[in-house]
């Protein structure tokens, strides 16, 4: 009797602990306004809507030093059983941290490669989607000059800004994209002003790497593509469509692995892509009818080769000359 | 030819914001304060006009909204650096977080949760002057760039033909002297405050209401720094404060256009041009600049 009430108890605790959603923290770098840090918080707040984990985060952390500060500080006082995050300009200091807390599972937006024992790697793989609205931006474009501005050329934007060029080329053997970088995350002005110079250099197709291309784009009438998250909204007659980034796939993927007790770092990059829902194209918005048939017909039969991996969308992170 | 047209009418969109700001830092340097507060100032101006403009529907009272929030802050910098003496690059950086916090902090509360940045309906037209001609492209300009470039030859009168600039300035070179003549030299540095204020009010508003209709995080960028280097390269004189920004904002649109043109030189060098050539230029003028005597130092009445 004695032996089978510990039994009792003891599945009651555990199934208590199975109830318990799953501990998560997240660390950002810059503010949850930047689009790449966004996508990540919207995956969390939806799993945390869901009931699936508990969550918390601080952001605009910043290159300076605090991000190793924030996560010892997180980990020895809130112990999370994740911490989320994006070491880009801290990978030293998240690598540091991660290894001296190997039961917590550190799952961090990354350039370079997963660290055993702990450690995983994420990034906005989208360059499919980015090659799909180039295709769409090749066919377009009346001029043949096609406009790209964007924030840095890091490998992640490079990989984007490439994908989004080879699709134009693909339409147009002859198509001039011109890449122009703004040196800011946050710069709507100086990159509409770059859009603007993109125009008035022959551009009539504009591809949003940052916000302020899109309100370009609307003063002169053109077509553009957003980027990251789908921008329609901002200007419904001018984005067509554009590169969407889904971290839901990652963060599922990762709290079923970490209650599961199977959790092990490695390079999560195929949840950010297109065959498991990590990417898309956005919402054509009524678009559909306004292209050709023979377009978008010609755009969904490349989609569905990517998605059952007929095709791979080559990934280049060279600067785009 | 159509691509020197094309620079000019960007520069005046470029050096807009930054002139104003400027402007508005030269009158409140010359009355003997530095006001580090311009960049936060800056941004949350541009953070209230989006947001009266957007719920009220009108944009005359965003861009009021704008200089409100300009003139409040910079009392409130006089506050600390007049009134309570207080050092005034710590007053003035901690108004630049603050100010920069509370846009954060009140845009998460109003449009948290947006995966796009919120944006008008309608921003300012652009007004076209000379009209069929060919300087059509460069005067086809917003509303508060073409008073932004008024603003230059009234300020540099006000300032040395004015018994107001007068004042102003004595409190900015020599305060003691002032308060014998029978200044309030507390008044008339807030004064100062006051309207360099609503320039810095303005020049937010330019880039939320007029420039974009939209705001964003962090969309001031250091322009705000940018406009203190020009008061310095400006010799703190409206007239060539701005031909610095004018050198400035033709820099900047030279380089995106240059690299919108596609030339073979890495894009770091184009990025750096603006910055490298302010840099020699400010290395060569910097030698004569003449700083009001006053500058950062807080006046205190004997036996007060």
């Amino acid at each position: 009797m004695k032996k089978l009430l510990v039994l009792l108890s003891s599945l009651l605790f555990a199934l208590a602990l199975a109830q318990e959603p799953l501990k998560v923290f997240a660390a950002y770098a810059t503010a949850i306004e930047e689009p790449w840090d966004g996508v990540i918080h919207q995956a969390l707040l939806a799993a945390q809507e869901a009931g699936q984990i508990s969550y918390d985060f601080s952001d605009e952390i910043g290159y300076s030093g605090d991000m190793e500060r924030i996560l010892r500080e997180v980990a020895d006082e809130q112990a999370p059983a994740v911490i989320f995050g994006d070491a880009f300009g801290n990978e030293e200091a998240v690598r540091r941290v991660a290894k001296d807390y190997p039961e917590i599972a550190f799952v961090f937006g990354s350039g370079l490669g997963p660290s055993e024992p702990n450690l995983s790697v994420f990034d906005n793989w989208i360059h499919e989607p980015a090659y799909l609205s180039g295709l769409l931006a090749g066919n377009l474009s009346k001029s043949g000059t096609i406009g790209v501005v964007a924030g840095y050329p890091v490998p992640e934007v490079n990989r984007i800004v490439n994908a989004f060029i080879v699709g134009a080329q693909e339409a147009n053997a002859d198509a001039d994209v011109k890449v122009t970088f703004i040196n800011s995350w946050f710069d709507p002005a100086a990159a509409k002003e770059a859009a603007l110079a993109q125009v008035d250099a022959g551009a009539d197709v504009l591809f949003a790497e940052r916000f302020g291309v899109i309100e370009a784009a609307q003063e002169k009438g053109l077509y553009a593509f957003g980027s990251m998250s789908d921008q329609n909204g901002l200007a419904p007659d001018t984005v067509v469509t554009g590169p969407v980034w889904h971290m839901e796939p990652t963060v599922q993927y990762i709290i079923k692995q970490v209650a599961g007790g199977t959790y092990t770092a490695q390079d999560l990059k195929d949840f950010s892509m297109m065959a498991k829902g990590g990417a898309s194209l956005a919402p054509l918005h009524g678009f559909e009818t306004s292209l050709s048939a023979d377009l978008v017909e010609m755009l969904q039969s490349r989609e569905q080769e990517i998605l059952t991996g007929l095709y791979r969308v080559p990934i280049n992170e060279e600067a785009p000359k | 030819m159509d691509f020197v047209i094309a620079l000019l009418g960007a520069t005046l969109r470029i050096f807009t914001p930054i002139l104003l700001a400027a402007l508005g830092e030269t009158l409140i340097e010359r009355a003997g304060i530095l006001n580090l507060g311009i960049e936060g100032t800056m941004l949350l101006s541009a953070f209230s006009g989006f947001v009266v403009a957007q719920l009220s529907g009108s944009l005359w009272l965003g861009l009021s909204a704008a200089l409100l929030t300009g003139i409040l802050l910079c009392v409130f910098m006089g506050l600390l650096s007049v009134t309570l003496g207080l050092n005034q690059h710590v007053a003035g950086l901690g108004i630049t977080l603050l100010a920069s916090g509370l846009a954060l902090f009140s845009f998460r509360i109003l449009y948290g949760g947006s995966s796009t940045p919120p944006s008008l309906e309608r921003s300012f037209a652009q007004l076209a002057l000379f009209k069929g001609t060919a300087l059509e492209p460069i005067f086809s300009q917003y509303g508060i760039t073409y008073i932004a470039l008024l603003l230059v030859p009234i300020l540099g009168w006000l300032l040395m033909h004015t018994s107001f600039g007068l004042r102003l300035r004595s409190v900015g070179e020599n305060p003691e002297a002032a308060d014998i003549a029978g200044l309030n030299v507390y008044w008339v540095r807030y004064q100062a405050l006051i309207v360099g204020g609503a320039l810095m009010g303005l020049a937010g508003a330019y880039l939320s209401l007029a420039q974009l209709g939209a705001f964003t995080h962090g969309m001031v960028n250091g322009r705000g720094w940018v406009a203190i280097a020009i008061v310095i390269f400006g010799n703190w004189q409206p007239s060539k404060v701005f031909y610095g920004a004018l050198l400035f904002g033709f820099l900047q649109a030279l380089q995106l256009r240059l690299q919108a043109q596609g030339i073979p030189l890495p894009y770091e060098a184009l990025l750096a041009l603006p910055y490298i050539i302010t840099i020699i230029i400010l290395a060569l003028a910097g030698r004569n600049a003449s700083y009001p005597a006053a500058l950062l130092k807080a006046y205190r009445r004997e036996g007060a």
